[in-house]
């Protein structure tokens, strides 16, 4: 084995300083992304925003889940957090109309409060006992939200709270289309805008963390918590930050899904929903961001793309409609879970072991 | 001799079954003090208390001065014990320069923010992990092997990882739960030559081992136990002849 190998888990920003051109190219895709989906009907700007939020939870789930190897099956309950802060906060429910950029940084603290309450009695949990205690918190708060309606109306119960502000930036209101240099900017398509910001600091985010000093206590704590307490890691403060980092991003992404949607109520935050996160960390890849991108993007689109082919596609063969796209969806879930963990356990992109480049006896910085 | 760490009657129990009992002795800074016994003696029961796994439920155990009874581990190591584990407890799937990184949490600071924003002390203090680690790898002969997965080492290599990843802490007191297990004879031969490294270093170490020659051949002081009990301690040569010790590994004397 040669001592000087090529740096790959510190994640891309050396490789993309090497390929210009490749990024150049991903950028203006990205970019150019909504108006191309907009030819084939405003649904599929929506679609991709919502996959987008997806990717954000998946990344929240991957700090708890792949990061520091913490069974959580109640995830949905930080999302269902952010989207009722900012609902509260930005709505005639209260009569409070606070800007987004005021609430999603509250959003995010709440729902770091609410992670370090999930954490703090789990500590001596793992494994299928921790999962139980994650999946009955994730329905005490959706339960929690259903009820809070009377005798003090807070949550409005299972009806939900209405006419949600969207976001506005100055004059800019995210409701309306808005042309720029003669492009007609419909509201989907400056949420995508914002959304795909939002990506890139949160995936930016989660490449430093870890890589860092923290990201590799989580993953000591992962790999074997009474080893990683022998080396001096305080594994009670780790893991409750584990809890907190994770449910921060679910925070802010419930605040987004509140400001997009306009409406929401308790039945949006339901165990299904936790358990499809986490199915989005598990396929692409624990621990790997860029397999839990994909995992969470594949599990995002293909609901919709069955919704669209399904029907048509039987309607062509067989005259009429034999199976509903639903079930169809459950079986495709179940069989590419089934079939990815059987064959590659560690997801579609499984994490590897990251590699440094160093030269010399000096060591030095790789980055 | 100053004295590094002095246990005073320690005692531990786990239900009906007393795991040691009345436990005193003393280590001296810069020596190698050995801890042997049949199995079951208690010797990892000792350790697991040294190092903050279990609490004594009697006793005190004072480390340069301070008491130690009753610490978290993390706090323990950093008072400056580290310690390795009889079945090697390595981070598999992290390579093993990271698993020697790890070894330095608890002598560096980084926060969340430090690492999100990765500001000059935070730069300085990871490129300085990384060197640390690296000369630790080169120290225990893995500089080679910094970027294989720390599961995939030889066995061998992965005791001398958990050396590495244990110095990492910058221990006053290095307590190795039996490093030779498993060894070859030449692996053996050239841990104890590493041992001899380590001590040079100025670190005290505290050795559980089976390997009587290794022992014999390292160890300044011995520690007996016996069914929980001190049975008797010195320099090995007096060890070898004593008749409780002799008992206790080959059993009493047919009666006459």
């Amino acid at each position: 084995m040669k001592a000087n190998v090529q740096s790959k888990g510190n994640a891309l920003l050396p490789a993309w300083r090497n390929r210009p051109l490749g990024v150049a190219l991903v950028v203006l895709a990205l970019l150019a992304l909504p108006f191309v989906l907009a030819g084939a009907g405003t649904a599929w700007v929506r679609i991709t925003n919502l996959a987008i939020l997806f990717v954000l939870l998946s990344l929240g789930l991957n700090i708890v889940v792949g990061f520091a190897g913490l069974l959580d099956l109640g995830y949905i309950a930080f999302y269902a957090v952010g989207a009722y802060v900012y609902a509260l906060l930005a709505s005639p429910h209260f009569g409070i109309h606070w800007p987004f950029w005021a609430i999603l940084p509250i959003g995010a603290l709440v729902a770091a409060l609410f992670g370090v309450l999930l954490g703090a009695p789990t500590l001596k949990l793992r494994g299928d006992y921790l999962a139980i205690v994650t999946l009955g918190f994730g329905e005490i708060v959706r339960i929690f939200l259903n009820n809070l309606g009377s005798p003090v109306n807070i949550t409005n119960g299972p009806r939900g709270i209405n006419r949600i502000d969207p976001v506005t930036i100055g004059d800019l209101n995210f409701a309306r289309t808005d042309s720029f240099f003669g492009l007609a900017f419909s509201g989907p398509v400056k949420y995508y805008y914002l959304l795909l910001a939002m990506l890139v600091v949160v995936i930016f985010i989660n490449l430093r963390l870890q890589n860092s000093r923290i990201g590799r206590a989580w993953e000591a704590v992962r790999e074997d918590e009474i080893a990683a307490r022998a080396m001096g890691i305080d594994t009670t403060r780790i893991k409750l930050l584990a809890f907190a980092m994770g449910a921060s991003f679910g925070g802010v992404a419930g605040g987004m899904f509140s400001a997009m949607q306009g409406f929401i109520s308790p039945e949006s935050f339901v165990l299904v929903e936790s358990v499809m996160v986490l199915a989005m960390v598990v396929l692409g890849g624990m621990g790997n961001i860029w397999g839990v991108i994909l995992g969470a993007l594949l599990l995002s689109f293909l609901p919709p793309i069955l919704r669209f082919t399904v029907q048509p596609l039987q309607e062509y063969f067989f005259g009429r409609m034999l199976v509903e796209p639903e079930v169809i969806r459950m079986l495709i879930f179940g069989f590419a879970l089934v079939l990815v963990m059987g064959f590659r356990p560690g997801g579609l992109w499984p994490a590897a072991v990251r590699k440094r480049s160093f030269s010399g006896s000096g060591g030095g910085a790789h980055d | 001799m100053t004295e590094l760490l002095s246990c005073r009657s320690v005692s531990k129990a786990f239900g009906g079954i007393q795991a040691l009992s009345d436990i005193g002795f003393s280590i001296h800074e810069g020596e190698i003090y050995g801890l042997i016994g049949p199995n079951g003696a208690g010797k990892t029961t000792l350790f697991n208390v040294l190092t903050g796994i279990y609490t004594p439920d009697r006793g005190s155990i004072v480390f340069e001065g301070t008491q130690l009874a009753g610490l978290k581990p993390n706090l323990i190591v950093r008072r400056g014990i580290a310690r390795t584990f009889q079945n090697i407890r390595l981070f598999p799937n992290l390579s093993a320069l990271e698993n020697v990184m790890i070894g330095r949490h608890v002598r560096t600071k980084a926060g969340v923010l430090g690492a999100i924003f990765r500001n000059s002390a935070t730069r300085d203090e990871e490129a300085d992990i990384e060197a640390r680690a690296l000369s630790l790898l080169e120290f225990v002969g893995l500089r080679e092997r910094a970027n294989q997965a720390a599961g995939n080492l030889a066995y061998g290599d992965q005791r001398r990882l958990e050396i590495a990843r244990a110095m990492a802490t910058e221990p006053r007191l290095l307590a190795l739960d039996e490093p030779a297990a498993g060894m070859n004879a030449s692996e053996t031969q050239s841990l104890r030559a590493l041992l001899g490294d380590v001590r040079a270093r100025g670190i005290t170490l505290l050795l559980i081992e089976h390997d009587v020659r290794l022992v014999m051949g390292v160890c300044d002081r011995l520690l007996v136990l016996d069914h929980g009990e001190k049975i008797a301690e010195g320099a090995p040569v007096a060890i070898q002849n004593d008749p409780r010790v002799i008992e206790a590994y080959l059993g009493a004397p047919a009666a006459a």
